[in-house]
């Protein structure tokens, strides 16, 4: 027994020693791993947090070159993902590019900065009023947000399998069409479109027009071939379904590549979507930021993305430059929004109205 | 007769469960078209552009060093606890087993969230180094629950025995203990390995801006689609781990003819 508790003894010193030596050996690992993080251009750095896939590369090099300011760009998937990372302030980002409603949310919660326009004069220029104006829904004074990217929701559908002209949702409810109707699998999107049917606001929080909703999509469940998110695209395009719900971007990709597709906005009104650009309430290079923003509203460097994209942008000056013909005049690419009066746009409804969406869809999906 | 059949559709069943997916995955890699409804012809530009993409590299760079650096780290952590556990009473034993296994039945996310509020509040910067913390954190359990079975097996008096033959305690834990445990210790490693290799909750949470693993970079293009680069590298990572997976198969019957052998002597 003695003999053990000197072992133990020994054992513990040297322990002692290897641990010591770990924690240089993590230390040093550390502080290497910091320096490397910190070497920032000649005039410093900007913290940019994006969607993936959302902005050509080529933009950044440029700014980069041309203003000396390196940009850390990193991607984000959801805005519900993005949320809590930005809101617990684990990396500090300077500038976002969320989504309309949840632009909302994050004024609410004080997590944006105010914008400072005169140092943004394309943003100011180029930008389209009617997308200033669109914006007001979630930014009622315009004072936080830049439009990056916008687009609507609307029904695409193969001619060849439709014979009749689509113009209404309620196409999305005809029995000829059982099992070759696609609608999108997400609460907001999915309610959206029962609730227009109907003749509602898709921001309704009235508990008796999303009952009326929610008994529309039961109803509409036996003919619904699948609830998908992007697969929507590919199955339209290898005509597996005739009518689909989709985002206004995949639209043109999808008629390029099937040229039997067509896009309508229904005349019930649908969602205008718009992604922003936002700086936070705590931006360590607010300055860099808004440089960031501005340059990204310069006409060129507006096209380079729109082509990269290819989700319309809102700006005007940008969409002028466009070479093809088709795409600059597209109506859907860039419908006259003055022409429908029932567009909106997603607002932040508050969490004891996302439970009573999500408990009712739940229920439209164990029907 | 028809037992026989039966079993074999059953086997085949399994099988393309398991495999139709990654089969569908593999021919997608070489389809000319981006969109899975068409096929345009073969090709092999999106490896050729695979290898040109600086981001996807730089992210497999990252997942490859977090995965070793990681494990290497969590195997020497584990190790160092198992030996420590092994020398408790019963008691002490069950209850550290106990606090050891919450953390693996713990759900991702709330370990990913509970990270990195932690790291927030003692003030790390958020990066390379975070994500390392984490994944050495997250699979130091799977090392210990992998090497403790095989320290029960020991005979304490063949470490004992060594101490009193005038081997140092190092010594003798490398020449008597750990030849025994090394299998334990190797599952451990590879389990850590997989399991950093594709984590993406966790390091969702505890990465910093700008810096991406594989499963974060992929996870961000679910918004515009997948890139066919990605069914590309997906392929090769297979292709790699088959051959892996063939060459571990191989290499322990030669070993245990050679243990067979000194054994004798």
């Amino acid at each position: 027994m003695h003999h053990k508790c000197s072992d133990l003894k020994r054992r513990v010193l040297k322990m002692k020693k290897w641990g010591t030596a770990a924690c240089i050996a993590a230390a040093s690992f550390f502080s290497l791993s910091g320096c490397a993080g910190s070497t920032s251009g000649e005039n410093g750095e900007v913290i940019v947090y994006n969607w993936g896939e959302y902005m050509d590369p080529d933009a950044i090099a440029m700014f980069e070159e041309e203003t000396g300011i390196r940009v850390i760009y990193d991607e984000f998937e959801t805005n519900e993902i993005m949320y809590p990372k930005v809101e617990a302030g684990a990396a500090e980002y300077d500038v976002i590019c969320p989504s309309d409603y949840m632009i909302q949310k994050m004024i609410q919660n004080d997590l944006l900065a105010e914008l400072n326009f005169d140092n943004m004069p394309n943003a100011k220029e180029n930008i389209g009023a009617q997308y200033w104006e669109q914006s007001r829904e979630f930014d009622p004074e315009n004072k936080y947000s830049v439009p990056y990217c916008w687009g609507t929701v609307g029904i695409l559908y193969n001619k060849s399998m439709v014979e009749e002209p689509v113009d209404s949702w309620s196409i999305l409810w005809d029995e000829r069409y059982k099992d070759n109707i696609l609608m999108q699998d997400s609460v907001r999107d999915a309610f959206m479109v029962g609730l227009k049917l109907n003749g509602y606001s898709m921001n309704s929080t009235d508990a008796a027009e999303l009952e009326t909703a929610k008994n529309a999509l039961i109803q509409q469940k036996p003919l619904v071939q699948a609830y998908v998110i992007d697969q929507v695209r590919d199955k339209m395009i290898g005509n597996e379904a005739a009518i689909g719900v989709i985002y206004s971007g995949e639209a043109i990709y999808t008629q390029r590549e099937n040229p039997d597709l067509e896009y309508v906005i229904p005349r019930e009104g649908t969602n205008v979507w718009i992604d922003s650009w936002v700086i936070t309430r705590d931006a360590p290079n607010k300055e860099n930021a808004e440089k960031f923003i501005d340059f990204m509203c310069r006409p060129e460097v507006a096209l380079k993305n729109f082509e990269y994209i290819t989700y319309s942008t809102p700006n005007d000056a940008a969409r002028a430059l466009i070479e093809d013909e088709d795409i600059r005049n597209s109506t859907i690419a860039f419908p006259d929004l003055t022409q429908y009066s029932n567009l909106e746009t997603f607002r932040y409804l508050g969490t004891e109205a996302d439970e009573m969406y999500s408990e009712l869809w739940k229920e439209v999906k164990s029907e | 007769m028809i037992k026989a059949t039966a079993k074999k559709v059953y086997i085949a069943l399994i099988f393309i469960f398991l495999y139709a997916p990654i089969g569908t995955l593999m021919v997608l890699s070489f389809n000319a078209s981006r969109t899975r409804a068409k096929w345009g012809g073969p090709t092999l530009k999106w490896y050729a552009a695979l290898f040109e993409n600086r981001e996807i590299m730089q992210a497999l760079w990252n997942t490859l060093l977090i995965a070793l650096v990681s494990s290497l780290t969590a195997v020497v952590i584990g190790t160092v606890a198992c030996i420590a556990i092994q020398g408790m009473s019963r008691r002490g034993r069950a209850v550290f087993m106990g606090i050891t296994n919450i953390p693996m039945l713990n759900a991702d996310i709330v370990t990913g969230i509970s990270l990195m509020l932690l790291f927030i509040s003692l003030g790390l910067k958020f990066g390379l180094g975070t994500i390392l913390l984490a994944h050495i954190t997250f699979n130091i359990p799977y090392v210990i629950l992998s090497i403790m079975p095989r320290m029960k097996q020991l005979n304490p008096n063949t470490y004992e025995a060594a101490l009193d033959l005038g081997a140092s305690p190092i010594r003798a834990f490398f020449q008597v203990v750990f030849p025994d445990i090394l299998p334990g210790i190797l599952s451990g490693f590879l389990m850590a390995f997989t399991m950093s290799l594709d984590d993406f909750i966790i390091t969702h949470f505890t990465k910093g801006a700008g810096v991406d693993t594989l499963s974060t970079k992929i996870y961000t293009e679910v918004k515009k689609g997948i890139k066919p680069e990605m069914y590309a590298l997906s392929t090769l990572i297979f292709a790699a781990v088959l051959l892996l997976l063939l060459l571990v198969n191989k290499a322990p019957r030669e070993k245990s003819e050679k243990t067979n052998k000194t054994g004798g002597i």
